[in-house]
């Protein structure tokens, strides 16, 4: 027998389920544009705290054989500003600084005496296509242990000849994938490419990983985050 | 099903009306958060594609389709990977909401297509799509909405799981290696946004064929005059 209820009474009570319904009303804060901008700048950091937790240093990206590679001429060339920012190799040097023991201008010969490794990994674009490329060059892991980095440091910031900056968290810089990479297809690298040395971490997107490096500090809290990230890419974006 | 059911009398006229109780608060909450997350991720998802319109190599690359800004949200690739990565969550949350509510109220026998509506979906084919008779009307939902709706909340899965694949392929590579790698999670991800748009076009065109009781239902809960008798 169906409960039996006055057509006012039940205007009320529909109403009042009606009312339930208010917190989608929340929602509307993204369409204020006071409150867009840093609403999305939260999820965007939720989102990056959530990588930061998902990144294992002991799960190694998935690598490729030599089948798999992409054609040399088939890896694109993205820059935010030249191709060849005219980087005189003779005079190059890698400028360390920050929280190690051993700051300095460290040439590619000396880079070249640590331990060489050699990998096929992904490398993803922010932009949503892939290579599978041939990366060598001296661990990252390596290079940190050589300088003296302080082990409690956070960040590795790095500099390049073309006026782009970029930062990694330690946990990622001190993976066995992350390189100082110096050579591509086994060959030295060339200028588009970031010659003559650039990051290869296939457990990043590919605007962390940047080329013609010029300076490399090792920090506690983040001076510099990154040239796309200041335009509001994710800062931490681990694949 | 214990469906909740009134006879709202009006002391006027002394007509009696029957309603029914079919849609719990929680649902429907769940239901428009949804509805406005499904907005964002797809507009801005779009925004995302813009910038490499393509499944194949970048080089050379062949555009899919040209999708007009107009129809995007976010302005730039960077604008929408912000609003997708705000809204996944919101977009994730109503999602295990939604199934942990259906799963532990029970209520998940409204919806669900299970076996026994199999026999249901092609009198209800004939009748939508062949002008067949309308078959009875015994519960809330017929087997075709089930299916309908089921499949909906299979998409949705997939669209995350999908999702997850392309953006964490080193962390999930299991996940990505279980769509046919990288590239195939990216076009599955692609895909399953289009039957999802399929489903919410269907879905609206029923609710405008079924009539106002129906849809302020999924407002308030209460339908006035269901089709079903009302125990």
């Amino acid at each position: 027998m169906n409960q039996r209820m006055d057509r006012g009474k039940f205007k009320t009570v529909t109403r009042r389920e009606l009312l339930k319904l208010t917190p989608v009303i929340a929602l509307g804060a993204f369409a204020i544009p006071k409150l867009q901008v840093p609403l999305l700048k939260a999820g965007l950091g939720i989102s990056d705290w959530a990588s930061a937790r998902l990144f294992r240093s002991g799960h190694l990206a998935p690598t490729f054989s030599a089948s798999d590679l992409t054609p040399f001429d088939k890896f694109p060339i993205n820059d935010y500003d030249v191709d060849d920012p005219q980087v005189d190799f003779d005079r190059w040097t890698l400028t360390v600084s920050g929280a190690v023991q051993k700051p300095g201008d460290y040439t590619l010969a000396q880079i070249q005496t640590l331990p060489k490794f050699t990998q096929n990994t992904r490398h993803v674009c922010v932009e949503g296509w892939d290579v599978i490329g041939n990366f060598a060059g001296a661990r990252l892991a390596d290079f940190l242990a050589a300088i003296g980095a302080d082990p409690t440091a956070k960040f590795v910031t790095v500099a390049c000849a073309d006026d782009y900056y970029e930062s990694i968290d330690l946990a990622t810089a001190r993976h066995p994938q992350s390189l100082l990479c110096y050579e591509m297809y086994g060959r030295p690298l060339t200028r588009e490419h970031g010659a003559p040395l650039r990051l290869s971490i296939p457990t990043k997107i590919g605007y962390k990983q940047a080329k013609y490096l010029t300076d490399l500090k090792v920090t506690h809290v983040l001076e510099k985050v990154g040239y796309w990230e200041d335009q509001g890419y994710s800062k931490f974006y681990g694949l | 099903m214990a469906t909740r059911a009134v006879a709202i009398e009006d002391a006027k006229t002394g007509k009696v009306t029957q309603a029914v109780y079919e849609h719990p608060s929680i649902v429907r909450l769940c239901h428009w958060v949804n509805a406005v997350a499904l907005f964002v991720m797809v507009g801005s998802g779009l925004q995302i594609f813009r910038a490499f319109p393509s499944f194949g190599a970048k080089i050379p690359q062949k555009d899919l389709l040209n999708w007009p800004k107009s129809l995007a949200i976010g302005g730039w690739l960077g604008g929408a990977l912000q609003w997708h990565l705000t809204f996944m969550w919101i977009y994730i949350i109503t999602g295990l909401v939604y199934l942990g509510y259906q799963v532990f109220s029970g209520n998940y026998k409204q919806v669900l297509f299970a076996p026994r509506d199999v026999p249901g979906v092609w009198p209800m084919v004939r009748h939508y799509f062949f002008f067949g008779p309308k078959p009875p009307v015994h519960e809330a939902y017929n087997p075709l909405q089930k299916h309908a709706y089921t499949s909906a909340i299979v998409l949705g899965a997939l669209s995350v799981l999908t999702g997850l694949a392309i953006w964490k392929p080193v962390q999930f590579s299991w996940l990505a290696w279980l769509m046919g790698g990288f590239h195939w999670a990216r076009l599955w991800h692609f895909l399953i946004m289009w039957a999802m748009l399929g489903f919410v076009f269907g879905h609206l065109v029923m609710v405008v064929l079924h009539g106002w009781n129906n849809f302020i239902s999924m407002l308030t809960g209460w339908k006035k005059d269901p089709e079903y008798p009302a125990e």
